[in-house]
């Protein structure tokens, strides 16, 4: 389904990033950077709204020739700090026969299984994640893809 | 907008539905003007069906004259040629007229119309004032109207109108205007409504058909359009744009199914190979061309998208929506090229990029158009993606075309070019004129490299100045990058550089490690090529550590630069330093002795952990480290300071000695998240008030707050420097003093090296720069951090005694440490210290001592004999030889001699001073031990001034003693109070008189010779005196007796005497007091309530002696010599009640056995045993003597002489009042008395000595018994 999934740190920095085809990892690296000038812009466009919506899901936000880009973000306590933790899926737009809806349960499992490693005690906010289970999660949704 | 000469009707936006006009044309002429000005300008509202929302419209309608040929035939859908409306018009106003000719022509109109089935139709009859005052033969009754009505509007009598006068400026050609329009107006919507509604059905009806086998996609695409064309033409361009968007989508879920296997027969002709590629053609409102294509069912896939896209953007740029135009259009080329490819169209190969390019420009011109310069510039991010577009289609193409190569293009490149441009066809006609056509563009791009890279540049700097203005600085740097790639491929690095540097910084800050090793990596290549020898080495390095690099990769960056610094330095250029972070991270520091406190010329080492990141091993001539060195923590501040400061190291010193270094921050060109925050650095502070060093306060005090609260700036925090962005500062000085390792070879990964710190002069030493030299590459760390240091002292050597116990108890061998902290001196052979010996303390010295030296860690190095020699004076203590910074520890024990006398008040100041000194021996000052300060003053050999060292000792026991009588006999008790916690033997107790001018014999009691003293208990002992004549007056005694602790170990040797001296005075009896109680006569005891008689008798004991009777005042009187003595009855437990006097004087004779009897009544208050009252015996000293009291300390007979005073002496007989207590006496009465004595001469009292008065009564009881009960209580009953 995704040819890239990524989880990006308030700060920008990649808290894990994976891709399918491994000969194209860089291309997809730059992909994903370049995709935080439009989240940036329009979580900063959207601004307070954002954070009475549950969904954060951002829609097709960077479709290049190749690719679509779904980007997220996630607000988390929504009272208390933005996490303002990003996530990014990457698609290959060859595949049409995805939903939007489809994207946006994929996020939502995205968001589960990232709730999961941020609530293990070892796991320090801002690390890169290692955890394997967000790993297998996240090779079940590329997987599928193929 | 430039209309296509061949088809004139429709295509233009002038397109209105039409309104045909039959009957008279002159009229109609006349009116036309008039009716197209008023027919628009009241709008309608237009109710539809389906539930679409009513809309209010401007009606307009172009007016042609009616022709057969215009009614459609049967199966002709075309709806713009379509006659809505049909109007008759006649002014006939003669009824012969209307027969004869008109009404024949309405006839032939109408079958011409019913043969067509239209039934829109409406007369129009212009009656006018001037025409039928003309004609006399007016009907009156039927007018032409009505005529008209009947014959042609059979139940439809609105089909006909009057218009009256319609060229006059009157009110009622007004109100037929107006009547007329709304007639018109209604009759148009209505024909709208049916034919519109009956032409959607078909539509509807042919696309339910889709799936037969012969439905076509074009077929149906023209019908559809033929609906949007009349919405456009009624001005409803959101209806028409809806009519684009269903075929659009269409055709899109078509192209989808094909691609999932469910291909459409029609769809084969879009799959036809793409022969133009000329892009989108947005200027015409209507591009024929492509629509006849679309209409032959010969359209490419490409055409009918940019035929659809082309309506698209006409309709939203009516609808003032140019930025959707924009957006869709980047999807549409998005979808365009994904559909080619679903589709496995054929397609020459930069086709697409060709067409893509194209359009994208005519897009954007096509905004360019119809916006202003403001409103483009602030819609930037609408555009932007398409330049961006354009410029990545045109990089793209010129890398095809061998635009980009240095050498040119190829033959083979050039007949591609050709292929290329001929597949764009000819330029249209709209923009051959204009100079900047995307045509023109793109074939001057690619007619030349010098074209192209014009091209290339000014998009390339158009899209990344636009990013940059909306902020999206990572797209911009991108393109930068494939710009500076672009300049790679050139050969002109040093514009590359610049875009590289900016990606590369900005993928350092936010710790993208993949984007930041490719950059590198393009760095390195454009540094080499520059020649920036430094740069590029520390590019470099960063590479050669770099983990997302192939082994192999890395070997060769490493590889360059060991070579580099393996080549012979060049006169001119000097060492080249490169950062430490790239070559290797600290990792830990470790000091041996952990505490990095050391003394000087004290070997300190350090061990530095150091983790490699080359891939090879690197041979390291010299690694060393600067030293900063301070004073300002010198040794003058000794141990204690520096370990105190040291032990609030934080998180990174341990305590042990191990600094560890973070592992995040220096490994951001390793690739891992820089942006980590440092950890907080949490400190705990004590305030303590300077003079008890009591706590005032206490607190958590963060460190590196500094750095926790900077501001985070994207571009200024890059703490790791990339190529060219080393300090300044890295400059080693050589001068400083330094750590240093020669000849190491560093392994990839962990290696451990051994530094030997100088340790030459006080002062605490801070690393400051780690620097290794690699030939003639140095890296160096200009910080290290956190802060490394370690501290030198000196220290001054020094003396002290402290005794091993808690106190020091005098009279027993005490055992003291010395400790001599030799510091910086070194103690030689022959070196000793003098001891001044004092009478008081002398010292004890045994054969076996032994001194320990200790190393100044504290372990233990040896232990030597030590010598001690006395002389008369002196005590000389050798020291065996120490080295500096040692500590020589012995024992010695010493003795302090009690001083015999109890001590008085000057030594008890002495107590209390040294109380206030030293708070910590409170127990014993509390309970009363007696301290005594011992000054010894020692000659060290270091020094030319003797030390001054006080020892306190403490007189383990406290002695008191007291007389005794029994009649004339005396004893005399001593008790021995062990005020020490140490439980003692006490051996002969010996009692002597120490200036025995009259012999008494002292007669001990004691039974023991030995017995044991527990802490904090007495012991008492008691000798009789036994006299020959009389006692001495004085008697001065001396109590010694030799004690040793318990635990002593040698009985023998370790009594030691213990004295005590006094004196007496005064014992010998003077007087017996006898008291006798007698119960009422007639009574054989006492009762309660009853007065007894109390007969005291005072008998004098013996004549004083000569020195006696100097003190006692006597008087003669009639030649006997008597002495006044006064008595008093005092009860103090309210057991009885003195009756009458309770004291007196009397005068008792001066000669032995002289006895005198006082009478006195006393009542008993309580029944029981009692015991006697006291009965006090007082010298009656007349007012002429001198004052002579002084009350003895020890006395037991605590009198106040001055609440007698009080009494009123001379008044004998008032003194029967009842005194139960004696607590009458009260400041203000003893200030008046002490007026009294000094005003007017009064008689005095003074006590006796103890001793000299022996009562004879005193503890006796007299037996009182209750009183019998002889109340009567009365008792009536009634």
């Amino acid at each position: 389904m995704a040819v890239c999934i990524a989880v990006i740190a308030k700060e920008n920095y990649p808290l894990y990033i994976r891709s399918v085809p491994v000969q194209n990892e860089l291309k997809f690296h730059y992909t994903v950077h370049t995709t935080l000038d439009v989240v940036e812009e329009k979580i900063s466009a959207v601004g307070k709204a954002m954070a009475d919506q549950r969904e954060l899901y951002l829609g097709l936000l960077y479709p290049t020739e190749d690719y679509k880009v779904y980007p997220s973000h996630m607000i988390k306590n929504m009272a208390v700090t933005n996490s303002k933790v990003k996530f990014v899926i990457v698609v290959d737009s060859s595949n049409t026969s995805l939903r939007d809806n489809e994207i946006r349960s994929m996020f939502r499992k995205l968001h589960n299984s990232f709730t999961d490693v941020m609530c293990n005690p070892f796991y320090n906010p801002g690390d890169t994640i290692q955890s394997k289970a967000f790993d297998s999660m996240v090779s079940a949704m590329m997987v599928q893809a193929s | 907008m430039e209309t296509h000469e061949e088809t004139p009707i429709i295509y233009t936006m002038e397109n209105k539905p039409i309104v045909t006009c039959a009957g008279d044309q002159s009229l109609f002429t006349s009116l036309y003007t008039s009716l197209a000005q008023q027919l628009p300008k009241e709008p309608m509202e237009w109710r539809r069906s389906y539930g679409r929302a009513p809309k209010m419209i401007h009606l307009e309608a172009n007016f042609v004259q009616f022709k057969e040929e215009l009614l459609p035939k049967d199966g002709n859908r075309a709806l713009l040629t379509f006659p809505f409306l049909h109007i008759y018009w006649t002014d006939c106003c003669d009824t012969e007229m209307y027969k004869a000719s008109v009404k024949d022509d309405m006839l032939r109109w109408q079958s011409t119309l019913r043969l067509h089935g239209s039934v829109d139709w409406l007369i129009v009859v212009v009656e006018s004032e001037a025409k039928k005052k003309n004609k006399t033969n007016i009907l009156p009754r039927t007018s032409i109207v009505d005529k008209i009505r009947n014959d042609f509007c059979n139940k439809q009598s609105d089909r006909c109108v009057v218009l009256s006068d319609p060229l006059k400026e009157s009110s009622r050609s007004q109100d037929s205007w107006s009547s007329f329009l709304t007639k018109l107006r209604t009759l148009l919507l209505m024909s709208f409504t049916k034919n519109l509604g009956r032409f959607e059905d078909d539509m509807r009806t042919l696309r339910e058909k889709r799936t037969e086998p012969g439905w076509s996609f074009c077929d149906y695409f023209m019908v559809q359009e033929e609906l949007a064309f009349v919405f456009e033409m009624l001005q409803q361009f959101e209806d028409a744009l809806v009519q684009y968007d269903e075929l659009d989508a269409l055709f899109t879920q078509y192209v989808l199914n094909f691609g999932a296997g469910d291909g459409a027969n029609w769809l084969g002709s879009f799959c036809a190979p793409v022969k133009r590629w000329s892009g989108l053609l947005l200027r015409r409102p209507i591009d024929m061309e492509k629509r006849e294509l679309i209409q032959r069912s010969e359209a490419s896939l490409l055409d009918l998208r940019s035929y659809l896209f082309s309506r698209q953007c006409t309709l939203l740029i009516f609808l003032q929506r140019p930025w959707e135009v924009t957006q869709r259009a980047l999807e549409l080329l998005h979808n365009c090229v994904q559909e080619l490819r679903l589709l496995e169209v054929s397609v020459v190969q930069g086709a697409l990029d060709c067409w893509v390019f194209l359009s994208c420009l005519e897009v954007l011109h096509r905004i360019e158009g119809c916006c202003d310069r403001a409103q483009l510039e602030a819609n930037c991010s609408h555009t932007v993606g398409l330049w961006t577009y354009a410029t990545e289609k045109l990089k793209s193409l010129g890398y095809l075309c061998g635009l980009v190569a240095e050498k040119g293009p190829t033959s083979e490149d050039l007949n591609r070019t050709v292929d290329l441009l001929a597949g764009l066809g000819e330029e249209r006609p709209e923009t051959v004129n204009s100079l900047q056509s995307p045509y023109k563009k793109l074939n001057e791009a690619l007619s030349s490299v010098e074209a192209f890279e014009k091209h290339y540049l000014e998009l390339s700097h158009a899209a990344m100045e636009m990013y940059r203005t909306i902020g999206r600085m990572r797209s911009s740097r991108l393109i930068g990058k494939s710009l500076a790639e672009f300049y790679m491929k050139k050969g002109v690095p040093e514009r590359a550089e610049g875009f590289l540097d900016d990606s590369l910084r900005s993928y350092v800050a936010e710790g993208w490690s993949l984007q930041v090793t490719h950059t590198r990596k393009q760095m390195a290549e454009c540094q080499k090529l520059l020649q920036q020898t430094e740069d590029y080495l520390q590019t470099s390095a960063l590479l050669a550590g770099d983990a997302n690099l192939t082994e192999e990769e890395r070997r060769h960056f490493c590889q360059e630069i060991l070579t580099f610094a393996s080549q012979p330095p060049a006169p001119s250029d000097q060492t080249v330093a490169l950062s430490m972070a790239a070559f290797a991270q600290l990792r830990q520091m470790q000091f041996s002795p952990p505490g990095a406190v050391v003394h000087v010329g004290a070997a300190l080492q350090l061990e530095l952990r150091v983790r490699c990141l080359m891939p090879v091993a690197v041979q390291v001539e010299q690694l060393a480290a600067t030293l900063h060195f301070s004073l300002e923590q010198g040794g003058a501040r000794g141990r204690a300071g520096s370990t105190q400061r040291r032990t609030g190291q934080g998180p990174q010193g341990q305590g042990d000695g191990v600094v560890l270094f973070p592992h995040g921050s220096p490994l951001a060109g390793a690739g891992l998240g820089a942006p980590l925050p440092p950890a907080l650095e949490l400190y705990e502070m004590q305030d303590r008030s300077p003079s008890d060093s009591s706590l005032n306060s206490t607190g958590v005090v963060c460190k590196n707050m500094h750095l926790l609260l900077r501001r985070h700036d994207s571009s200024a925090s890059l703490d790791t420097p990339t190529a060219g962005a080393l300090p300044a500062a890295v400059a080693v000085d050589d001068g400083a003093q330094m750590l240093r390792a020669r000849d190491i070879t560093l392994q990839p990964g962990d290696n451990s090296i051994l530094f030997t710190a100088p340790t030459g002069e006080p002062g605490s030493y801070t690393l400051r720069q780690l620097c290794g030299s690699v030939g003639r590459v140095q890296f160096v760390q200009s910080h290290i951090y956190p802060v490394v240091q370690y501290e030198v002292y000196s220290q001054e050597p020094q003396l002290t005694i402290e005794p091993l116990s808690d106190n020091l108890l005098a009279g027993i061998p005490q055992k003291v440490k010395f400790t001599i902290a030799t510091g910086h001196y070194s103690v030689k052979k022959g070196d000793a210290l003098q001891l001044s010996n004092t009478d008081s303390m002398p010292i004890l010295h045994s054969s076996c001592c032994s001194a320990t030296i200790l190393s100044s860690t504290g372990e233990r190095v040896g232990e030597r004999a030590l010598s001690v020699q006395s002389s008369e004076k002196v005590t000389s203590i050798s020291l065996p030889p120490t080295p500096p910074y040692h500590t020589l520890e012995f024992q010695l024990e010493v003795l302090c001699h009690i001083p015999p006398t109890p001590f008085k008040p000057d030594i008890e100041h002495l107590t209390n001073g040294e109380v206030r000194h030293r708070p910590k021996s409170h127990s014993h000052a509390d309970s009363g031990m007696i301290n005594i300060d011992q000054k010894v003053s020692i000659d060290c050999p270091w020094s030319i001034y003797s030390t001054l060292i006080s020892l306190t000792f403490y007189v383990p026991f406290k002695a008191k003693h007291s007389i005794l009588s029994a009649g004339k006999r005396k004893y005399i008790q001593v008790c021995l109070q062990n005020v020490s916690d140490t439980n003692f033997h006490l051996a002969d107790p010996v009692l002597t008189e120490r200036q025995p001018t009259i012999p008494v014999e002292l007669l001990s009691l004691n039974a023991k010779t030995q017995q044991t003293v527990c802490c904090q208990q007495s012991v008492f002992c008691l000798w009789e005196m036994r006299w020959v004549k009389h006692l001495p007056l004085c008697l001065q005694c001396a109590f010694s007796a030799s004690f040793a602790p318990v635990s002593a170990s040698d009985a023998h040797t370790s009594f030691k005497p213990y004295r005590y001296e006094f004196q007496l005075d005064r014992v010998s009896t003077l007087y017996s007091l006898k008291a006798e109680i007698l119960p009422p006569s007639g009574d054989q005891h006492c009762r309660t309530g009853a007065l007894c008689g109390l007969e005291v008798s005072i008998t004098r004991q013996a004549e004083p002696s000569e020195t006696e009777g100097e003190e006692e005042e006597s008087t003669e009187i009639e030649g006997l010599r008597t002495t006044k003595l006064m008595y008093e009855v005092v009860d103090n437990s309210s057991n009885w009640a003195v009756c009458g006097k309770s004291s007196g004087v009397v005068s008792m004779p001066v000669a032995a056995s002289a006895t005198h009897r006082v009478q006195m009544e006393v009542m008993p208050l309580f029944a029981g045993h009692l015991p006697f009252p006291n009965i006090k015996v007082f010298k009656y000293l007349p007012h002429s003597a001198v004052p002579a009291i002084q009350p003895d300390t020890d006395s037991c007979l605590e009198n106040d002489t001055m609440s007698l005073l009080d009494k009123g002496l001379d008044d004998q007989g008032d003194t029967a009042s009842i005194r139960s207590r004696g607590s009458v006496h009260s400041v203000g009465s003893g200030e008046q008395q002490r007026e009294q004595q000094r005003g007017l001469p009064m008689p005095r009292l003074e006590p006796f000595s103890p001793g000299q008065v022996f009562y004879w009564s005193q503890g006796r009881q007299v037996l009182v018994l209750p009183v019998t009960d002889d109340h009567v209580m009365e008792v009536n009953v009634t």
